[in-house]
């Protein structure tokens, strides 16, 4: 059996020394398969950046292990890790701090290529001309600098930089969070079509529930580093079984004016993840928490094929009667 | 909307705010109407570059000097004195009578807009001893008071607090204590959740509309997040690189809107994408991005737009009304119907 493309097992990362210790990620399990799109999905200090962080080994793990198509990596060395790198690509957040201003298109996808002894010589040109129309930019704009492009298309640039070495997986870190609702549009379906034209996996990491709900398979629901939610994109939209996850869809809000706005806030605010309250790390804001949520970590419970969440309210928690957010029936 | 209209709080009409760059002059604000009801929320939405920020500056006389200012249009605020006046031919001095006492501002990035070297309460006291003349034991008592208001917990103590000392939820309730503690009749809100996560944002949506209840004042709402502009506000007013483009209640734009910029804007969220046979979701994206320099003398959105003909570029279309208190600035709005 092929293993998944990536596999983390128990990962924890800690920064800092105590009594200034950040606990960032804390025993998270997952796995992304082939050709799938993982969401990573939280608020800040949900540690889903640094998961990514992680995984291309941009950060060492303080416990836990890592695989990348079976081989282990959690601990291999940098130089050992080279070779791997150019399978997993990352595209950032911030078109403009992403690419080197001084360098033309040209160079910035050069980089990526010659780092990796890719189309060397005569084949660079051609290569630059169909990574650049595979994202939809021109030949021409090869010549150019950063400057001299818009923000969505500075966010193609980075794509066509992450594809340039033929990755098997792509980390996207907020790909669309820094762009116009208009632009993000555009660059949302472009990432969906080389999704299918080449076959990629890809971990998707957002903040956004709607942008993780329409681009991803499944979805990983975290809380100051924490696992609350696994499953489905559309289960755990639409019937989602953590009372956190049901906090944050009924947090975000809905572009119809006559959705129901009777909703349960959250109190309070995330705590620091210098001091993670006992238990159940959520249960500070949870409606449901009780003494039992301070005394131990809740395990992962089944919810069905693929679907799992961390509470031992279990039974407490009714598969929520949110009402449909399709926005097909908003007109 | 209801029969008896509520009292104005602010009427522009034909705004134009021009700048002098070493390139020439620009115009970021040009044409703008827009209207703001005591107890009532007007939301102003747009994408960047779309000058929504700046219309909200010429409001308040903060455009940047002597290199920026109000070209043409009337700018009228009826205080809580009852007067109008027209805030674009308000001399600097006079505006800084009106600045925290009756128009008030919060914006998005509290940490910047908050004084780092005093506590939260110094900086509410110090503001209403300047703007309601209290003596110093009663700007204190009143700081207190505002900050219990906005629901910081254990306020009194954390009056003390400085601003580093908070995160950005609490520094955000802040600066809402800050604007509403001289009863502004007019709170400006530029983008005030977009930094804060969606359930710290939730919070503060909540505390804005239960303030706008109990204290009857017009809130202008500046947002570019359509979820955002269908829970807070009851008009909206859309603007496109600079131009307002649609006016009308918020039920109508987000059933029956009746520009094309506006349509796009509301197709294009991915809550509304449709499934493809092969499984993708796609979005109607709008072609291209805004231009920033316009050589045609048209209607701006036009070199993206679905429904142009000739026409749309040879002269800026009108506003016109196209229904009770719906205006739109295509030609062809009834192509959209």
């Amino acid at each position: 059996m092929t293993p998944p493309l990536v596999s983390v097992h128990n990962l924890c990362k800690r920064f800092g020394q105590p009594p200034a210790l950040v606990h960032a990620v804390e025993d998270v399990s997952f796995e992304v398969r082939r050709g799938e799109v993982l969401g990573l999905v939280g608020e800040s200090g949900s540690g889903k950046s640094t998961i990514g962080r992680l995984i291309l080994r941009a950060l060492d793990p303080s416990e836990g292990d890592i695989a990348f198509d079976g081989l282990p990596i959690a601990r291999i060395s940098q130089r050992q890790m080279r070779p791997l790198r150019r399978r997993m690509q990352m595209v950032f957040q911030d078109p403009y701090a992403s690419l080197n201003p001084r360098l033309r298109v040209r160079d910035i996808i050069g980089e990526a290529l010659d780092a990796h002894g890719l189309a060397p010589g005569k084949a660079r040109r051609a290569r630059l001309a169909t990574l650049l129309e595979t994202v939809g930019l021109e030949a021409a704009h090869a010549d150019r600098f950063p400057h001299e492009f818009s923000g969505g298309q500075r966010q193609r640039i980075g794509i066509a930089r992450a594809l340039a070495v033929e990755p098997d997986l792509i980390i996207a870190d907020e790909p669309v969070s820094a762009l116009d609702v208009s632009v993000q549009a555009q660059v949302l379906n472009l990432l969906q079509d080389l999704r299918r034209r080449f076959g990629l996996s890809m971990l998707f990491i957002s903040h956004d529930l709607d942008v993780v709900e329409l681009m991803c398979d499944r979805i990983i629901v975290l809380y100051l580093g924490r696992v609350m939610e696994i499953g489905p994109a559309e289960q755990v939209c639409r019937s989602p079984r953590h009372p956190y996850t049901q906090a944050l869809l009924a947090a975000s809000p809905r572009p119809d004016p006559d959705a129901p706005r009777v909703r349960r806030l959250l109190t309070g605010d995330i705590p620091s993840p210098l001091s993670p309250p006992s238990g159940c790390v959520f249960r500070t804001r949870c409606p449901l928490a009780t003494e039992a949520c301070a005394r131990q970590i809740p395990p992962m419970i089944a919810a069905g094929h693929d679907h799992a969440f961390a509470c031992i309210h279990a039974d407490a928690v009714p598969p929520s009667a949110l009402p449909e957010a399709t926005g097909d029936d908003i007109r | 909307m209801s029969g008896i209209h509520p009292a104005h709080v602010l009427a522009i009409r034909g705004l134009d705010v021009r700048f002098r760059t070493e390139a020439g002059e620009v115009t970021p604000v040009r044409g703008v109407d827009l209207d703001v009801f005591a107890g009532r929320v007007t939301a102003l939405v747009g994408e960047s570059g779309s000058g929504k920020s700046v219309t909200s500056l010429a409001v308040i006389g903060l455009l940047p000097r002597p290199s920026g200012g109000v070209a043409a249009g009337s700018v009228a605020y009826t205080g809580k004195s009852g007067v109008t006046v027209d805030l674009a031919r308000t001399p600097a001095s006079a505006m800084r009578a009106y600045r925290g006492s009756e128009i008030a501002m919060i914006f998005q990035e509290p940490m910047t807009s908050l004084n780092p070297v005093l506590s939260v309460g110094e900086q509410i006291a110090e503001q209403v001893r300047l703007h309601m003349r209290l003596d110093a034991a009663a700007a204190w008592r009143r700081a207190e008071d505002m900050l219990g208001l906005v629901e910081i917990p254990d306020a009194r103590r954390r009056a003390h607090d400085y601003p580093h000392q908070m995160s950005g939820g609490m520094r955000q309730r802040v600066m809402i204590a800050l604007a509403m503690s001289c009863n502004p009749r007019l709170l400006i809100a530029d983008e005030p959740t977009t930094a804060l996560d969606v359930t710290i944002q939730a919070q503060i949506l909540a505390l804005i509309d239960q303030l706008r209840k109990t204290h009857g004042m017009g809130v202008l709402f500046i947002t570019h997040n359509l979820g955002v502009v269908a829970e807070v506000a009851d008009t909206v007013s859309v603007m496109y690189a600079g131009e307002m483009v649609e006016r009308t209640d918020v039920r109508t734009l987000f059933r029956a809107p009746r520009h094309p910029y506006s349509q796009a804007l509301i197709d294009c969220l991915p809550a509304r994408a449709a499934r493809a046979a092969d499984g993708r979701r796609l979005i109607r994206a709008i072609p291209g991005s805004v231009a920033t320099a316009f050589a045609a003398p048209g209607c701006r959105f036009a070199p993206r737009c679905a429904f142009r003909d000739d026409a749309c570029e040879a002269a800026l279309p009108d506003l016109r009304e196209i229904g009770e208190g719906h205006v739109s600035r295509c030609r062809r709005w009834e192509a959209l119907a």
